[in-house]
């Protein structure tokens, strides 16, 4: 059974206007699919939407996790259950050192899953998981006691975002253009940090303008996203045949990619 | 009972030989306000040498003289005809935690005060109402000459030390509160660190009011020699009581030449409670003075920590935290008075608003004609939660010298959406995420208290933000 599944999914922001127009989505353990899309096709909305955040609102369609609808949850009760989402922009929260926040995020999945008690990592077990997927990811030491995405670099911040996935384990972990900025050695660790994730419990959903991160990544199944719906599915060939043709084929008459 | 405070505490002289009871059952409690007849038996009851007795009855002169102040907060609502000046639970001093009576200990119990003395204290003073009750130095401090006492056995065994410094920081007629506290005075502590010695460990007092209507009045007096260094931490907590009370203390320190000094303070009294507070220290040449002082708790808080700095180098700091919750005003602040050459401060404020509640950052730097290459740096910061609160900054700047390097740097900023949003998608609940935003703002001086007052000030961030607390 699928982990995530989008069923007609609609999404509007406050105002009334309507993002996403329909989507029908699939992700299942052992999965990796690719959302690419145009600026301004509604991908990062949706990415939102998924996640929680109060200004997207699912106004048609269902949205499920591992059978549950989640449109009524909050984020915390979302992560909780076992979504993550990587930003595209991480908010800088000044004052909290990386370690402390991680700490803090893991203590209160642990508890939620421990039908509300504490079960506190043991603090000699997150040293080793956090230094050794530190290593992995090439993030230096001393990042660990920095202020979470304080005067971080744009590459930093990415990284950082990967390593939160990689220590909250989620479940189906949604990548929003997590490529966007990145060099090349960071976006082969980003995308080692994404096949390593995703295994027999676990899928992923990377939503990218660019064909370039799918050749770390190797997507199982690629989606086109224009205005708001997807217009077209496939294997990996697709994203080649975008990364060759562009989005031009599939936009409205008129309209620039 | 028909009889007033002042008649009970010329009544009993000398003479009171009752144990403690229970906490609302004092040895008087009926009679309230405040004349000259008690003032003077206050200082009879206390068997004071008379320069103190005619000190108190000047004082009260003046504050009777002085009107309300009319900036800073409301303080119409105190009723100085209601409230207790003087009251003393217990006879005498304990001087251990054996000898403490039972209803005493059990309080402090709640506050964590024997494990807080296992882990690291050198000494305890510890006030429960108006007189510090229980009392105790450790060998090593008493072996190196320091002087760790309450304020009213400082002045019994150290007379002329008192006499030379008390009242001369603050003087008596500084403002209405200084002058009231030094009418009726009772309590606080006395210290005194000899030239050279650095006690390596912070000494710490505990404060709590806990009658209704009670006033503390506690007058801290702490001398540091020449080249020694001291930390004296105080942090206080109280319950909650349906009336008003009044805390308003006075603290005077002395920092000698090539000396440090730090001065941290937790403040969280009950939401009822009036915190007016004068706190000066003057540094000498080549002297360090800072004050770490976080305010979280009552009704309304004015207290503006003070460095005068006095002699060539002398340095001074003050971080603030101001924490106005529902029905709270909190204006807090610090004051850098430069009269020296090549002496430098910095004010660093951290202030948070929520729930309708109100934080100013109140703050003065001053620079004298002369004290060339003087240099400060003021930064104050202000969070505001929601809608309904309210933050203000009111920094006042007199410079006259012109070889200056001032700096001062303001910010408001409020808990963003997106922020909470990205704690959240990580699986903290709103009250976690928020009380995370908050605990980072303050991180800077959260970061300077020692590690179990530290861990007590994020707790009580996260009780804050949770509603659990006024």
């Amino acid at each position: 059974m699928a982990l995530l599944e989008l069923r007609d999914l609609r999404v509007s922001l406050e105002d009334g206007t309507e993002i996403v127009k329909g989507v029908d989505l699939a992700v299942s353990p052992g999965e990796i699919h690719a959302l690419m899309g145009p600026n301004g096709s509604g991908k990062s909305s949706l990415a939102y939407a998924l996640m929680g955040h109060p200004a997207y609102e699912i106004t048609g369609g269902e949205a499920l996790f591992d059978g549950q609808d989640i449109s009524d949850m909050g984020a915390d009760e979302r992560a909780q259950a076992g979504l993550f989402l990587a930003f595209q922009y991480p908010h800088a929260i000044p004052g909290v050192t990386v370690t402390s926040f991680l700490r803090s995020a893991i203590n209160a999945i642990r508890k939620a899953r421990n039908a509300g008690e504490d079960d506190p990592i043991p603090i000699p077990e997150f040293r080793k998981e956090m230094l050794g997927a530190m290593e992995d990811l090439k993030i230096p030491r001393e990042l660990a006691q920095r202020y979470l995405n304080d005067g971080f670099s744009g590459g930093e911040k990415k990284r950082v975002e990967i390593l939160q996935m990689a220590m909250l384990k989620p479940r189906v972990a949604v990548l929003d253009e997590t490529d966007s900025g990145l060099d090349i050695d960071a976006l082969r660790i980003v995308a080692q940090g994404v096949r390593e994730l995703v295994g027999p419990e676990t899928g992923a959903l990377v939503i990218t303008h660019y064909q370039r991160i799918l050749n770390h990544v190797k997507p199982d199944f690629v989606h086109v996203f224009v205005d708001g719906r997807i217009v077209e599915e496939g294997g990996p060939e697709l994203a080649h045949k975008l990364e060759a043709e562009g989005y031009e084929a599939f936009l409205p008459e008129g309209a620039e990619a | 009972m028909a009889l007033t405070e002042t008649e009970v505490v010329a009544g009993i002289g000398n003479e009171y030989k009752y144990g403690f009871h229970d906490p609302e059952d004092y040895f008087f409690k009926s009679g309230r306000g405040l004349s000259p007849e008690l003032v003077a038996a206050i200082s009879e009851h206390k068997n004071e040498p008379d320069w103190m007795r005619k000190f108190r009855l000047k004082s009260l002169e003046y504050f009777q003289a002085r009107p309300l102040p009319a900036w800073g907060g409301d303080l119409t609502g105190i009723d100085f005809d209601n409230i207790f000046y003087y009251i003393r639970p217990t006879e005498k001093q304990a001087n251990s935690w054996e000898d403490l009576p039972p209803d005493i200990k059990n309080t402090w119990d709640k506050l964590g005060i024997p494990e807080a003395e296992k882990k690291y204290l050198a000494g305890v003073g510890a006030q429960y109402e108006s007189e510090v009750v229980y009392h105790k130095l450790k060998e090593d401090l008493e072996s190196q000459g320091v002087l760790f006492l309450d304020m009213d056995s400082g002045l019994r065994e150290h007379e002329e030390l008192v006499k030379e410094y008390f009242g001369k920081i603050i003087p008596q007629n500084d403002n209405k509160f200084a002058a009231l506290n030094s009418a009726v005075w009772s309590g606080g502590s006395f210290i005194y660190v000899p030239p050279g010695v650095k006690v390596e460990m912070p000494l710490q007092a505990y404060f709590r009011i806990n009658a209704e209507n009670m006033g503390q009045f506690e007058r801290t007096l702490i001398i540091v020699d020449e080249g020694a260094y001291v930390h004296y931490v105080e942090g206080c907590t109280a319950p909650v009581y349906s009336s008003d009370s009044l805390h308003s203390a006075v603290v005077e320190i002395i920092v000698k030449p090539g000396a440090r000094c730090r001065y941290t303070t937790i403040q969280n009294w009950s939401n009822n409670v009036y915190n007016l507070v004068t706190k000066r220290a003057v540094a000498y040449e080549n002297a360090t003075m800072e004050w770490v002082d976080a305010n979280l708790g009552s009704k309304l808080t004015m207290k503006y920590p003070a460095i005068w700095l006095m002699g060539e180098g002398a340095h001074g700091e003050v971080l603030s935290i101001a924490f106005g919750g529902k029905d709270q005003h909190l204006d807090a602040g610090g004051k850098a008075v430069h009269y020296a050459p090549h002496t430098s401060s910095i004010i660093t404020s951290k202030s948070i608003s929520k729930n309708g509640g109100r934080a100013s950052y109140r703050g003065l730097l001053e620079v004298a004609k002369g004290a060339v290459g003087a240099k400060s740096k003021v930064v104050c910061d202000a969070l505001i939660l929601d809608e309904d609160s309210r933050s203000d900054t009111y920094p006042y700047i007199r410079i006259d010298e012109s070889d200056v390097d001032i700096g001062h740097e303001a910010t408001v900023s409020k808990i963003g959406e997106e922020q909470l949003f990205y704690l959240m998608s990580r699986g903290l609940s709103e009250a976690e995420a928020s009380a995370m935003v908050v605990s980072g703002f303050v991180e800077p001086i959260t970061k300077e208290l020692p590690l179990e007052y530290a861990v007590e000030m994020n707790r009580l961030i996260q009780l804050q933000m949770e509603g659990s607390v006024g």
